[in-house]
């Protein structure tokens, strides 16, 4: 990328500037508002946030509401805060991320560098899969789970989720392979390599950003997920995002807050360190060098 | 029997036909350059033999052996891409190795392998790069040596030296030619580049369309061209092929065609050319190469068939070692080639030697050579 010219720099320096940074600095305010107020009230004593001023800073900082929110806080009938649930969402996600990115990754690489008769009607299809509304699948996927017996498990939600997940995944990795010199792939073939041994030696170690991109995107989707948990999950399997509810709209008597800011945080949490961790990753392109410079 | 034979291929996409019944075949040790336009086939030719495509009908041999229905891997060959397909995230080691490493040939071997070849290629010092850090010719460098250390029965190119610039792919090109003679191992090369075909080839395919339009010897494409495309596709400048019509006066022959002003210009034949008598009073492309085509005192003294006669020159072209003047006959531009100090200026008339030993003519109708 070539330095701007001195010359729009000079142009663009006085008020245009000022005012694109002072819409820029008023936009983050405005984003950044809703986090600052459920940082401060999360770590106030209840009777400071009774005093009603939400924005104030905590006179006396606690983190006693984190801790309640995350092992005492009474979610539906039982006292034993959000930990179980975050592990449960921790067991869902994971697998269903990792099913779902794996089935993308090889129906991208089928549908690029194995071309067959119909190939493109296939794609088409899954893409449909992408514009399905979730309340349309709800009373035949609830009837399938309880035919394969799985319904109510933690495996349910994984397996719906990586289903779900297919549609997105394979046009992530499907456009990304059509990139993918084929030469690359018939040299392989010449050199005696498998199907597999293709995929995992060739392709893999070259999707990083991809993989980057899908990763985030699956798991920011499926841990957000709210139909789906409250619809197929029983009190033992429930996700984060239904027992965070469960939190907030159980109650002893008085209404906590500042445990609910606390909870509300925690759900947020994993996505956003899949953010922050692999976010860099993003744009850095493994492909130089494959072909011709 | 020849060592790679090829019989009745045909291949079709869809309703497509691109490959329509090529015969070859060639000897082991030979060195076949498939040559033509893009879009000819040559290159989905070269990808049936590799196996990387499948054929609609007929048969390829390698060795006596039928591969149809072989895998790439199973058929004993190596290949050379045009983008070198190097794997990007392996080391130039690993990327010569990996052929290996998938067969199962132990480490030691494996070692000792990548470093003979290594050696062969003076890519010693690139062997824990990279490819993204390596320049257009050692990556081409690597490329090769991957196919090398197959050892196999036959080497396929194509197009390995389009990605190169000028000077290093007529490098490339003498280090190719020279590693045939070293190896003998039977080659296939595609390419789009005539003296590509010219330089390398013991044996030379002219594809058009998917139609083999000539196979034979360097020589005799050049000089023997079977056809008006091939005439005019091989060589550089191309081949002269000038509309002429053809006299007899009393028991020989004369061409005529017509110049830009003044009178026909008129060339005597020698007995030689006696296949085109049928002819006489109809009309001939006479194709002459601009070799063939110089100035009086450069023409080919130990030929019987030189004719000289006044052109006017319309353009002067001097490229250092030779000159080459542009004359107009039959309607078309003409290019002479002379010695580089030979006298001529634009605008001029100038006296042109006809080496008519060298001159070939083709049917205007059928385009086929008639002598």
């Amino acid at each position: 990328m070539s330095a701007p010219s001195p010359e729009i720099a000079v142009k663009t320096t006085s008020w245009t500037r000022i005012l694109i940074y002072a819409v820029l600095i008023l936009f983050a305010f405005y984003y950044l508002l809703p986090l600052y107020v459920m940082l401060v009230n999360s770590v106030k004593p209840l009777d400071e946030i009774r005093e009603g001023d939400m924005l104030a800073l905590p006179r006396q900082f606690t983190i006693e509401p984190w801790l309640s929110a995350w092992s005492t806080a009474q979610i539906g009938v039982q006292p034993t805060g959000l930990r179980p649930y975050f592990i449960n969402s921790i067991m869902m996600v994971v697998p269903a991320v990792a099913l779902s990115t794996l089935l993308g990754a090889l129906n991208g690489y089928v549908l690029t560098k194995w071309r067959f008769p119909g190939d493109n009607l296939v794609f088409t299809l899954m893409l449909l899969s992408c514009f399905i509304p979730f309340q349309i699948v709800l009373i035949p996927m609830a009837t399938v789970l309880g035919i394969i017996g799985i319904g109510g498990t933690i495996w349910a939600l994984i397996l719906v989720h990586a289903v779900y997940g297919i549609g997105f995944t394979t046009l992530f990795f499907r456009n990304y392979y059509e990139a993918f010199p084929t030469e690359l792939v018939r040299a392989a073939m010449i050199d005696g390599a498998s199907f597999f041994q293709i995929f995992r030696r060739i392709l893999l170690p070259s999707s990083g950003p991809i993989i980057v991109v899908t990763v985030i995107w699956q798991f920011t989707n499926i841990w957000n997920d709210f139909l789906f948990g409250v619809s197929y999950s029983d009190a033992n399997s429930l996700p984060m995002t239904v027992a965070l509810n469960n939190l907030v709209s159980s109650s002893t008597g008085v209404k906590e807050y500042n445990v609910h800011f606390a909870g509300a945080i925690l759900a947020a949490l994993p996505t956003l360190i899949v953010y922050i961790v692999s976010g860099r990753y993003f744009v850095r392109g493994l492909m130089a060098g494959a072909v011709k410079g | 029997m020849p060592f790679l034979e090829i019989r009745n291929l045909e291949k079709r996409f869809g309703n497509v036909e691109v490959l329509k019944g090529i015969n070859l075949a060639i000897d082991e040790g030979g060195f076949l350059v498939l040559v033509g336009p893009s879009g000819c086939g040559k290159s989905t030719l070269l990808n049936t033999i590799a196996g990387l495509e499948a054929i609609t009908g007929g048969e390829i041999h390698i060795n006596g052996r039928k591969v149809n229905d072989l895998h790439p891997s199973e058929r004993d060959i190596a290949m050379v891409f045009q983008s070198y397909a190097l794997y990007p995230n392996m080391t130039v080691a690993q990327n010569i190795a990996f052929g290996m490493e998938i067969r199962g040939v132990p480490k030691e071997q494996r070692d000792k392998a990548v470093s003979e070849v290594s050696e062969t290629l003076q890519i010693r010092h690139l062997l824990d790069r990279k490819p993204s850090q390596l320049s257009g010719g050692q990556r081409q460098r690597v490329a090769m040596g991957r196919a090398l250390v197959r050892r196999p029965q036959v080497f396929l190119f194509d197009e390995p030296l389009s990605n190169l610039d000028a000077k290093l792919r007529v490098d490339m090109r003498t280090e190719i030619k020279r590693l045939h003679q070293s190896m003998k191992t039977t080659i296939v090369y595609v390419t789009h580049d005539q003296i590509e075909a010219m330089t390398l080839a013991t044996r030379i395919a002219v594809l058009k369309d998917g139609i083999l339009q000539q196979f034979g010897t360097p020589a005799e494409i050049y000089n023997h061209p079977a056809n008006m495309f091939v005439a005019d596709f091989m060589g550089s400048p191309a081949m002269n092929l000038i509309p002429a019509n053809v006299e007899k006066s009393g028991s020989s022959l004369r061409l005529s065609m017509p110049q830009r002003s003044g009178n026909p210009l008129t060339l005597a034949l020698p007995d030689g050319a006696q296949r085109i008598a049928k002819h006489a009073g109809g009309n001939v492309i006479f194709g002459i190469r601009p070799e063939a085509l110089t100035d009086p005192d450069g023409a080919d003294r130990t030929s019987s068939g030189v004719v000289t006669s006044e052109c006017q020159i319309e353009v002067v072209e001097p490229a250092g070692s030779d000159t080459f003047a542009i004359t107009h006959l039959g309607g078309k531009q003409v290019v002479a080639r002379l010695r580089a100090d030979a006298k001529v200026s634009a605008g001029k008339m100038a006296k042109l030697a006809f080496n008519l030993d060298k001159a070939v003519f083709f049917d205007p109708g059928t385009q086929q050579r008639i002598a």
